[in-house]
């Protein structure tokens, strides 16, 4: 039961985090910007409004939204927030997590192909390209973290897990792969809506309407279920409410100010940055070797 | 006749308990097959498929003769018991060549990298349902004798087996996949992704003999369970796709892929039967390749918690280079399925296709459906394949203690996975979704034509293409691919171009370097060879008894 109120309280705040990057970014820049609130506002007009869907479409354009929640829904809900016997861990592990988050993708590219459109088939080329990348790079993080606790079982992870070395490199992995998975800059711009240099947003170009917030609401679910591996990564012993709010904030203050010092790379430059998380992962697991 | 012959034969190659009538099932198998493949005699591209699927098959076929001639030598008996129980006397040296010759022997079958070279032109020649039993039976036979041979009865008896074989496993996947990525023939993409499955397959294989030399029996049955968990999903899901692709090639006449697309309103029936074989393949919740590459996934994990040193980190790049597969699986299924099936038509032929007939959709439904059994079903699955795997490997371990492990719910630490509880949850959220969107009113949707930026009439030539989609891991993967451009323009004058050609492809590291290389070379030997060959008749009387005597001394002396 308290599960599914934390995992309720989650689906309310997580449009939130997206607000107060936005606000810190732009009040590191000294500007006003919008309000933290003004996800909510953004979602409720996209719910309020009618769908222009192409001619050119199938039924793949219009299941995508549905999969692409269900898959991020479920793979947030395995994870342990608060409550720390989480009964859906019986469903499936670390591991599955990013299995999970594999199935929304694959339905996120194929319908960027579906409405014949060139935008999309760029956005979902750019896409599978990098997540190529990304994933090895996450097993190999997930595998750091999981062999330092024991198990893939995200229960026992939480309680079994001591920071040491190699964690921490696990960590900073984590936090590059996390600004990947989120399309942030130096990876992706969420700000652009020039179609060259999009690639989360040029699969999403055909969407509008409800189906739009459905996206954009998996989008901000997404981008809580990064941050709060990396809560759990980040000294382990400090769960609770309170302190996972607290880590969630100082991680969109990190990605604000990591956003801000740096421009956007070349789709190709991108390999080296995830090499560097990989390399960090694999670091860790030769540390963890010599029981550093 | 032939199908039913070739059927026959592989049937008696699993069957088969003695060396000498297996190796003439395994020859029947090869020549049934290669018969197969030159079914459409008429193109001249069969025939070529067929003469290197028949030299290369003969060329594995040749290492197993002389692995099993070996073997005969040392125990005297063709019978599997016999030579099983004599062969523990056997020296180390031994053992160990007839552990290569048996691994590459088999190899080439499986198709393993750098042997696979017959793989990607046969599997696209035969008739597609031919490719689907080729692809998802006839390569595993030689998975099945490998660990009929190298583990049942040979013994792991080196680390250095199971690392060899896991080296080999990491590069067939990985380039498979990338080939398969590369390739727009929707036949060839199978076929490469054949070779790729291949790889993941003996990643199992390969771990689980590490794992039986490193003392960690549950952890090798388990192992061993996950390469033939995948084994069967792979013949499932891949029988699947190549009966996809042949119902796809009726409909168009073509299999390349530029000239298809926006089949899923024509022909929704296939349509949908080749994205629940593509989902498996990309190994994505709930269905059944999920479930085996997760369970391969999790062995490794606990192999690099058990072990230490350099073979901890050697387990966990295995685990990456499976993911890396995985992704590169996903994305190389996006675009077959993507290009085919979606989108606008690229051509007349794609515009023109019809639903294939039902007895067709029927086999494809059969084959569906168990995708989504065996995903569903993975506890059962894998209790099955428990026990399996412990009589090959001769472990005495409760099954019920290995199931507590994985799968089954336990308190502590244990680690599980329930594709039921998965799915059941991926269709609550679905629908919860689609309450949150009734929340906010009806749904009302406008048709109107895809945004074209002012453009004012967008054409099938403005989608993307397969090439395109693939450009951006053709640049990065571009050491290993070396692609080739050419691009030629034609101009009237100065600043008119009346036509514009465009031409790439990737170029075949192994074929350019390795097999063309060693044909030159063979060819020098044989014109130097010439010399020899004078024209008279008694020279060559001469020779037939210089070679007589030269035998009659070799049996003398061995």
């Amino acid at each position: 039961m308290g599960k599914i109120i934390e995992f309720i309280v989650l689906l309310l705040l997580c449009p939130l985090i997206g607000g107060i990057i936005t606000k810190i970014k732009n009040n590191l820049r000294f500007r006003r910007g919008p309000s933290i609130f003004q996800p909510y506002f953004n979602l409720i007009k996209y719910f309020s409004k009618d769908e222009v869907i192409s001619d050119k479409a199938s039924w793949i354009f219009k299941a995508t939204p549905y999969i692409v929640f269900a898959s991020t829904a479920t793979a947030l809900l395995l994870i342990p927030i608060v409550s720390l016997d989480n009964p859906l861990s019986l469903a499936g592990d670390f591991f599955a997590v990013i299995f999970l988050l594999g199935l929304g993708r694959f339905f996120l590219a194929l319908a960027g192909i579906d409405p014949a459109t060139t935008f999309g088939g760029m956005g979902t080329s750019r896409e599978i390209f990098i997540a190529s990348f990304v994933e090895p790079v996450t097993i190999l993080a997930i595998l750091v973290i999981a062999l330092s606790a024991g198990t893939t079982n995200l229960n026992s992870i939480v309680s079994l897990l001591h920071m040491n070395p190699s964690t921490i490199m696990a960590m900073f992995s984590l936090i590059m792969i996390a600004i990947a998975e989120t399309s942030r800059i130096p990876i992706d711009n969420q700000e652009t809506h020039l179609e060259l240099t999009m690639i989360h947003e040029a699969m999403l170009l055909e969407y509008s309407g409800k189906s739009l917030g459905l996206l954009e609401f998996s989008t901000y679910l997404k981008q809580l279920l990064f941050f709060s591996i990396i809560a759990i990564v980040f000294l382990p012993a400090f769960s609770g409410p309170v302190f996972f709010l607290l880590k969630i904030l100082g991680l969109s203050v990190l990605v604000s100010i990591v956003e801000l010092s740096l421009s956007k790379m070349r789709l190709f430059r991108v390999v080296d940055f995830l090499s560097f998380a990989g390399i960090l992962s694999v670091m860790a697991i030769i540390a963890l070797i010599l029981g550093v | 006749m032939l199908f039913i012959l070739f059927v026959l034969s592989m049937l008696m190659v699993v069957v088969e308990a003695n060396v000498f009538h297996f190796l003439i099932a395994w020859e029947l198998m090869s020549l049934v097959s290669y018969f197969l493949v030159i079914f459409d005699t008429e193109n001249k591209k069969s025939i070529e498929a067929g003469t290197i699927y028949i030299v290369m098959t003969h060329f594995g076929t040749a290492l197993l003769i002389i692995a099993f001639l070996l073997m005969y030598r040392h125990s005297g008996s063709f019978d599997f018991n016999t030579i099983q129980a004599s062969l523990s006397s056997m020296s180390s040296m031994q053992r160990n060549i007839i552990f290569l010759l048996l691994f590459f022997g088999f190899g080439t079958k499986a198709g393993i990298v750098p042997l696979h070279i017959w793989l990607p032109y046969a599997h696209p020649q035969a008739p597609s349902h031919i490719s689907s039993v080729m692809s998802g039976v006839m390569i595993k036979t030689a998975i099945y004798g490998m660990i009929r041979f190298i583990i049942i009865m040979l013994g792991v008896s080196s680390l250095w087996w199971g690392e060899l074989i896991m080296v080999f496993a990491a590069i067939t996947c990985l380039v498979g996949v990338l080939y398969a990525l590369m390739e727009n023939d929707i036949k060839t993409v199978l076929a490469y992704s054949s070779v790729e499955n291949i790889g993941i397959i003996l990643l199992g294989i390969g771990s689980s003999m590490i794992f039986i030399k490193a003392g960690l029996p549950i952890l090798a049955t388990l192992s061993m369970c996950a390469a033939l968990y995948h084994l069967v999903n792979h013949a499932v899901f891949k029988g699947l796709l190549f009966l996809g692709a042949g119902s796809v090639y009726r409909a168009t006449g073509t299999r390349n892929l530029e000239k298809l697309g926006g089949l899923i309103n024509k022909m929704p029936w296939t349509c949908s039967f080749f994205l629940i074989g593509s989902m498996a393949i990309s190994a994505l919740p709930p269905l059944n390749g999920f479930v085996s590459e997760w369970l391969l996934l999790i062995v490794l994990f606990l192999g690099a918690a058990a072990l230490t040193g350099g073979l901890k980190l050697f387990i966990c790049l295995a685990a990456a280079v499976l993911s890396m597969t995985g992704a590169l699986a996903a994305a190389c299924f996006v675009k077959a399925f993507g290009i085919t099936f979606l989108a606008r038509p690229r051509s007349p032929k794609a515009e023109n296709a019809k639903e294939s007939n039902f007895l067709m959709n029927f086999g494809m439904a059969i084959l569906a459906t168990l995708v989504v059994l065996l995903g569903l079903g993975g506890v059962y699955i894998i209790e099955v394949l428990v026990r399996v795997s412990q009589t090959i490997l001769g472990s005495d371990i409760d099954p019920i203690s290995i199931n507590n492990i994985i799968l089954r719910p336990q308190p502590a630490q244990n680690i599980y996975l329930s594709p039921l509880i998965l799915a059941v949850l991926l269709f609550s959220f679905a629908a919860l979704a689609y309450l949150l969107k009734r929340l906010f009113g009806k749904e009302k949707t406008v048709t109107a034509g895809t945004w074209d930026c002012g453009y004012y009439k967008l054409t099938s030539r403005n989608e993307y293409t397969g090439t395109g989609i693939s450009k951006p891991l053709r640049i990065a993967f571009s050491f290993f691919l070396l692609p080739f451009r050419k691009i030629e323009k034609i101009r009237e004058t100065r600043y008119f171009i009346k036509s514009f050609s465009y031409e790439t492809h990737t170029t075949k590291v192994f074929r350019e370097y390795l097999y063309k290389v060693f044909l030159g070379q063979m060819f020098r030997f044989a014109r130097n060879m010439r010399g020899i060959q004078i024209g008279s008749i008694h020279i060559y009387l001469g020779y037939i008894c210089l070679t007589i005597i030269l035998l009659i001394v070799f049996v003398g002396r061995f």
